[in-house]
């Protein structure tokens, strides 16, 4: 088990979500960055579905009331455990009392936490990931127990991946349904300008800073998926993320590639992108 | 009779095809839609979810799609040969609402800009019977056509920080449930005390697009009796047989 002494700034347990029911209106949900998330449960040998802890830009501090094997991915956000610096992408043991905490940010946003056997916390419709509406707890909370397979033999092989990454700033997009609604000086505008991410940026969307000369009126309500990129009115890009509402009114211009979706999800307020579009 | 009508095909991410009608809200659209929604989910294999709107469908494939316009082929072949959505198995379901005042804080101000008394307002509401043409804004909320046209009324300028769960709201041309608490711009006319989404994934929702929705109004107390056992509430229905 884990004692959450410190929950960070927003934490929360999520595996690959919950595919398949969006038609009642359930989101998606699942790790931010699948890549990073991945990539942790597979330096540890776990399937890929198993449950990570997603924490973002402020670590939490996490005491282990049992031993296990751990692995951090995504972001950096400087982890060190029992206060010696440890590293990343690589598998770690960690014995009963010890504590794992974060320092400085160091680059990307979001970090994972992958454990041997994943996370057993509340499922909700076959899916642990913490969503509004969804799961009773929505977030990480002091004080919180929580429950992983303890029946994991502790092996010493040892596998450390260096130079992945998945974070980047050029995002590869294809045209969006409404994208021919655009006039050539606005898709042109969107493919050659470099944007920054507003202040307003969290698991359902990140909006978008730089205005768009737009008289787009919205459409009919219409199905949109994490990556689909919506103009609204004034002019504002918003890219859904991966806890969006399953349907949108809001042209949808653009759709983010899957890879791309994770690139975002490491980026923070004021961050630069630019939209690359795949034919 | 069947219509025909101009669909389009559009490759939406590397899993997933659209299929838009035109961009309008009408009921022959919506039928043609669920008619095309059925075929593929009963004539397509690997498919993970359709899902729909008022004029079009999400069609979400298991695994990548190699080449689209052999499933665009497909997809055409599926809707020519599809039948009209068999109207045997849609449903009308009889929902309680509660149009007490200690629920309904719009109405007054309804009232007065349409220049139509809280009873008129209420009976509009409740006698017609509304159709769900599919889920989407909230796990659990229903879109429903049918509104009468006289109960149109704009949505609030600035939303509210918090809707009560079973809030029943008329927003703009729509009339709707809130199934759980959440912001919303919608004009609170009354509440219902059932549960619109269910935590088992045998029946996640009662209702399917297709189906009819049939308010009728309840008072404080039964309401407070249904809400106190709201889990075991126990959802009437007649076939439609039209």
């Amino acid at each position: 088990m884990i004692e959450i002494l410190k929950p960070g700034l927003f934490s929360t347990i999520q595996d690959k979500g919950r595919v398949g029911l969006q038609s009642y209106g359930i989101p998606h949900s699942g790790s931010m960055d699948s890549f990073s998330s991945d990539l942790g449960n597979k330096i540890l040998g776990n399937n890929v579905e198993n449950a990570v802890m997603e924490i973002t830009m402020i670590g939490p501090v996490l005491e282990f009331k049992t031993s296990s094997i751990i692995c951090i991915t995504g972001a950096d956000l400087s982890p060190f455990i029992n206060n010696v610096n440890v590293l990343m992408n690589t598998s770690l043991v960690v014995k009963k009392n010890d504590v794992l905490s974060f320092g400085r940010l160091i680059d990307g946003l979001r970090s994972y936490i992958a454990i041997s056997g994943g996370f057993k916390t509340e499922k909700a419709y076959n899916s642990r990931s913490m969503c509004k509406n969804v799961t009773k707890a929505v977030r990480l909370n002091k004080n919180d127990i929580l429950k992983f397979d303890k029946s994991v033999t502790l092996s010493d092989s040892e596998l450390l991946v260096k130079n992945i990454k998945s974070f980047g700033n050029v995002l590869s997009v294809y045209k969006g349904p409404e994208f021919f609604m655009l006039n050539s000086y606005q898709q042109n505008y969107i493919m050659s300008h470099e944007f920054s991410i507003s202040n307003s940026y969290n698991r359902m969307a990140v909006q978008l800073k730089d205005l768009i000369v737009n008289e787009l009126v919205s459409i009919i309500t219409s199905p949109v998926i994490p990556g689909t990129v919506q103009l609204t009115p004034n002019g504002t890009l918003i890219i859904l993320m991966r806890d969006c509402q399953t349907t949108g009114g809001y042209p949808r211009i653009l759709q983010l590639e899957e890879k791309s979706i994770n690139s975002v999800s490491q980026l923070k307020k004021n961050s630069k992108l630019n939209f690359k579009l795949k034919i | 009779m069947n219509k025909n009508f101009f669909i389009n095909y559009f490759q939406f991410n590397s899993s997933s095809i659209l299929i838009s009608w035109e961009n309008s809200i009408e009921n022959d659209i919506i039928f043609d839609v669920l008619s095309f929604k059925n075929a593929i989910n009963n004539n397509i294999k690997q498919i993970l979810e359709v899902r729909n709107a008022y004029s079009s469908l999400l069609v979400t494939y298991k695994y990548s799609i190699d080449n689209i316009y052999s499933e665009i082929k497909t997809l055409k072949q599926v809707y020519l040969n599809k039948i009209k959505i068999n109207l045997v198995e849609r449903k009308t379901w009889r929902i309680p609402v509660c149009y007490d005042k200690f629920f309904s804080k719009d109405l007054d101000n309804i009232s007065t800009s349409l220049n139509l008394s809280r009873n008129q307002i209420i009976k509009l509401h409740h006698e017609n019977k509304y159709m769900v043409c599919f889920l989407g804004f909230l796990p659990g909320f229903l879109y429903l056509s049918n509104l009468n046209k006289k109960l149109y009324f704009p949505r609030k300028s600035v939303p509210d920080l918090s809707v009560a769960k079973g809030s029943v709201g008329i927003g703009g041309s729509q009339t709707g449930v809130y199934p759980s608490d959440s912001p919303g711009g919608w004009n609170i006319i009354g509440n219902s005390p059932v549960n619109f989404i269910n935590t088992s994934t045998d029946e996640i929702s009662f209702a399917q697009p297709g189906d009819l929705i049939k308010f009728y109004p309840i008072t404080l107390e039964e309401h407070q009796v249904i809400l106190k056992e709201s889990n075991k509430f126990k959802f009437e229905w007649e076939a439609i047989n039209d």
